[in-house]
């Protein structure tokens, strides 16, 4: 009787310690996404104070394609959702469903990360490449880096497939699934100052 | 944010929240192009736009509330908005002034006595 009290009580402390950690860990991703805002906001900053410097060169007005921010914008945003639904796919412990969910949130911000190479690389065969103007050395920054952002997340998704394939939802994946979909989600209220600020001030 | 509380993120509060930010997108899109807003209202519509649809964001996806257990991480993000207004704000203060006092030392000035000419004679 007293063996099995014993046995219970280091039970219920290892899972406490456990909670903890899985806390910690959570908190931790949190103060590095807090302090990746300061660097957006740093490059948000050097954008607003260059977005006039055309330097004889294109506008924004010459060269964004709304509908096409709109598509791009849409991509980032339905991912979001169907991230979310990953998040409480792994919440009900439904292993399958998460696989499925992550796949779509994949497929979705592969089609973004395209969308995007694809107007650089335009902008770029038509000679508006960074090093024509300081309007277009702040754009390609602000605008590549969430974009790197976004692949370096797509990364993760695929490591996670596969991990969530091997391991199943254990505590150490469904951790990073967590804080997976906080990347993910953070990355998006980036992007709606990127479209704001960059694509839809600059057609004005 | 802590996966303890699940009764906060129901499949109905993603769903809220992404029609939510549909309709911020399609109204910050269609007031730049159908233009039916005065020239003047354009960027304070879509910046209110944009600012609501980012606290939708942070409160049906990513679930930032002021719940006693999410203590610390609302304290973290209050400290990384003042830092993004210090450095957002001090940057386009400083960089509009400073481009409002190159503006005003072209040559002529200089020599027809503009106060910022002082230290010229």
């Amino acid at each position: 009787m007293t063996a099995i009290t014993l046995q219970e009580r280091e039970l219920v402390a290892a899972s406490h310690e456990h909670a903890a950690a899985a806390q910690a860990a959570e908190f931790g991703f949190w103060l590095y996404i807090m302090s990746d805002c300061v660097l957006f906001a740093t490059l948000f900053a050097g954008y607003a104070v260059l977005s006039g410097s055309y330097a004889g060169g294109p506008t924004g007005r010459d060269l964004f394609h709304l509908p096409y921010v709109f598509v791009e914008t849409m991509l980032l945003l339905t991912s979001s959702l169907s991230c979310g639904f990953a998040t409480l796919a792994l919440h009900r412990g439904e292993r399958a469903r998460v696989r499925r969910w992550l796949l779509v949130t994949g497929v979705l911000g592969l089609g973004f990360v395209v969308m995007e190479v694809a107007e650089f690389r335009q902008l770029i065969l038509e000679d508006n490449g960074p090093d024509k103007s300081a309007f277009l050395s702040a754009f390609f920054a602000l605008v590549g880096t969430h974009g790197t952002h976004v692949a370096i997340g797509l990364i993760w998704m695929a490591v996670m497939l596969v991990q969530v394939r091997i391991k199943g939802l254990t505590p150490a994946v469904a951790g990073r699934l967590e804080r997976l979909s906080v990347f993910w989600h953070f990355l998006d209220i980036i992007w709606v100052g990127v479209f704001t600020v960059v694509y839809l001030m600059g057609a004005l | 944010m802590v996966p303890a509380h699940a009764g906060a993120e129901t499949e109905r509060s993603y769903r809220i929240g992404f029609l939510l930010s549909v309709v911020l997108t399609v109204l910050a899109f269609a007031v730049v192009l159908l233009g039916e807003v005065p020239r003047s209202l354009i960027v304070p519509c879509i910046v209110a736009a944009a600012a609501a649809q980012m606290l939708v964001h942070l409160s049906y996806f990513l679930h930032l509330s002021a719940a006693p257990e999410q203590r610390w991480n609302l304290l973290a993000f209050a400290f990384t908005v003042l830092i993004i207004a210090i450095v957002l704000g001090g940057s386009l203060w400083i960089m509009y002034h400073l481009h409002e006092q190159m503006m005003g030392a072209d040559p002529m000035n200089l020599v027809s006595g503009n106060p910022h000419a002082v230290g010229h004679p």
